[in-house]
């Protein structure tokens, strides 16, 4: 298990290697000079050469490369351009994800049981009305755009029902439950848009372990239904909706951007709007980064939590070679 | 019985039931005429589908509203009706007007073509690219699949949607850099697909006999893989192209698109409208929202029924 865990951190940190290259060569490779780009068309001469000091941007690209890597291990990106003008980016970017870790812890604690229970009734109850009902409307609303969502529960929910809110961040000093009200729209859009994909993950996995020899075997041994699931079957059936719990996570936590607009929620992705608004580049970098990073560290997680349930799933990375 | 070999004399037209049904269990078959066989099976059990004929319906409704809007609207995405501003649904304006008095359903109609531009386009690109890296880098493996791999990975761990505000914000907002952003960013996805594809089928016989009789790599590759992995790549192809639909709905939401503000598209029209939900207009966004919504699940009921199909 440790050789295991250490060759996954090894690659966790090549994927950490390529991504700064990548952030690195973007506005290097664009065409016109990146000072421009980055600091808007309308920006003076003055600007243009403070935005070139500042990101180094008339270094080598491995001199601008080691910044970011800097950067990346001291947690310094400099100061925010205009976003907040002279306070340091990481600050912005602290407040920013305390919010959406607010907001993804939330829509986890709704939407993992939630999913779960929908993906175990509908294999249970598969080729049934239950079963097509759960796939297909999950199907259906895990297609929509996440803003769509949100659109519609503001005209369906939050227009005619005072209970619900139209802003997501309650105000200052609110109560954890008040907190909880705001983000109650937010989160079931995240439900609408996760449900179906988790549930379908979870449905596909039971379906595999109930047709399982050792599944009948307990069955024939004479065990409800209940022991057989939690003595023999959630650990192999729930091991793929650990994995894409792990990949989504990351998406969770970034990738909710137009969400957060539509809410007026101040996350990550939210940030990184006003950054782009702003010509705020720093801003922008560091917040795309972060994201990255706990996508990261999530599918790591996942992955070792995968290895953990299944001694397989270590053979397939590491401890067979 | 064998069909072929039929002592009556009576050789079961191919292409009736009694064939289709009887020639997979033929020892020593011609291998490529139960190919187009399966393939037609497959065809016919997709046209009954009905989720496809809904998902192509709806999909087809909306192409022809981008080719030809004319066709179902006879006022223009920016004129201004004589109904007024911020007018409720109504005999005179199906869809209600907008805040400055446009027709809204006039730009649902019209707010078809820039996404139906995008996301073929963007989706087709990264098909292309998607694949060809895939099936080389599965056929081939080695360090340079190893080093792919990685970026392919890296890539994929950040959501599209910030990658392409990153890439739209550094390169400008004009509609190739959209389409090519989007198509980029598609290719790891697909490339991880059909890597796994084509490793598979390497280890089968048909691979390595073609490497025996010293056929090369390209041949390989484009000829004897390919056409095995033709029904993965139509799956991925509607996959990748709702995706599409999805991302650029974003990106137009968010106000990343080269689309000036009056144009008709939907994601715009939602952004500029969502706010006055509160006040009770919720005309000019829920409709535009729901042209979205209905496009995305029609593409994915198509992909649904194809998967369904190629499995069964």
């Amino acid at each position: 298990m440790l050789r295991f865990i250490l060759r996954r951190l090894f690659l966790a940190l090549i994927t950490l290697a390529i991504i700064l290259v990548i952030i690195t060569l973007i506005p290097n490779i664009a065409p016109g000079d990146p000072a421009r780009k980055i600091a808007g068309g309308t920006a003076s001469p003055e600007r243009l050469i403070e935005v070139n000091e500042s990101l180094g941007l008339q270094d080598p690209v491995s001199a601008q490369l080691a910044n970011l890597a800097t950067s990346v291990f001291t947690l310094d990106f400099g100061e925010s351009f205009s976003v907040a003008k002279g306070e340091p980016v990481m600050s912005l970017v602290w407040s920013a994800l305390s919010n959406s870790a607010k907001l993804v812890g939330f829509s986890l604690l709704v939407m993992v049981p939630l999913s779960i229970l929908g993906g175990l009734v509908a294999a249970y109850k598969k080729d049934t009305w239950i079963d097509r009902t759960i796939v297909n409307t999950g199907l259906a609303f895990s297609a929509i755009p996440d803003f769509v969502a949100g659109v519609f529960l503001l005209a369906f929910l939050a227009v005619p029902f005072e209970f619900f809110k139209v802003q997501a961040s309650a105000p200052p000093g609110s109560s954890a439950l008040v907190q909880a009200q705001h983000l109650l729209l937010p989160v079931v859009a995240v439900l609408m848009v996760y449900f179906g994909y988790i549930a379908r993950v979870t449905r596909a996995g039971t379906i595999t372990a109930l047709d399982s020899d050792y599944a009948r075997t307990a069955f024939m041994r004479g065990l409800s239904t209940r022991e057989v699931f939690r003595k023999h079957i959630a650990r192999n059936a729930l091991q793929p909706t650990v994995a894409v719990l792990g990949t989504q996570l990351g998406y969770l936590f970034g990738g909710m951007v137009a969400l957060e607009i539509v809410f007026g929620y101040q996350g990550i992705g939210n940030l990184i709007i006003r950054a782009v608004d702003r010509a705020d580049y720093p801003v922008l970098r560091a917040g795309v980064l972060t994201v990255a990073i706990i996508y990261m560290i999530a599918t790591l997680a996942a992955d070792l939590l995968v290895a953990y349930m299944n001694p397989r799933a270590r053979a397939n990375l590491g401890e067979a070679s | 019985m064998n069909p072929i070999y039929d002592p009556e004399g009576e050789l079961t037209p191919i292409g009736s039931p009694e064939a289709e049904a009887d020639i997979p269990e033929v020892e020593g078959a011609p291998a490529a005429a139960t190919r187009s066989q399966v393939r037609r099976e497959q065809r016919r059990v997709l046209f009954r589908s009905p989720g496809f004929v809904i998902g192509v319906g709806v999909v087809g409704f909306w192409v022809l509203a981008a080719i030809v809007p004319s066709l179902f609207s006879s006022i223009g995405p920016k004129e201004f009706s004589d109904a007024g501003a911020r007018v409720s649904p109504s005999a005179d304006a199906w869809f209600g007007t907008d805040s400055v008095g446009r027709d809204v359903y006039a730009r649902v109609i019209y707010g078809a073509r820039p996404i139906l531009i995008v996301a073929p386009l963007a989706t087709g690109i990264a098909i292309i690219a998607g694949t060809l890296l895939g099936l080389l880098m599965g056929f081939y493996r080695g360090w340079v699949d190893e080093v792919f791999s990685r970026i392919v990975e890296a890539i994929l761990s950040i959501p599209v949607i910030l990658m392409a505000i990153l890439v739209v914000f550094t390169f400008g907002r004009s509609q190739p850099v959209i389409i090519g952003t989007i198509a980029v960013l598609f290719v790891p996805a697909i490339t991880r697909t059909i890597r796994s594809a084509a490793i598979s089928e390497s280890d089968l016989d048909y691979v390595t006999s073609a490497k025996m009789r010293g056929e090369s790599g390209l041949f390989i590759v484009s000829r004897e893989i390919l056409p095995n992995v033709t029904g993965l790549v139509v799956v991925e192809l509607t996959v990748r192209l709702g995706y599409a639909v999805f991302t650029y709905a974003t990106l137009a939401f968010l106000g990343f698109v080269a689309a000036d503000l009056t144009d008709a598209d939907w994601g715009i029209d939602v952004s500029l409208n969502y706010t006055q939900i509160i006040r009770d207009v919720w005309w000019p966004s829920i409709f535009p929202a729901l042209a979205i919504a209905t496009l995305v699940i029609g593409v994915n009921l198509i992909t649904d029924s194809i998967d369904k199909a190629l499995k069964s």
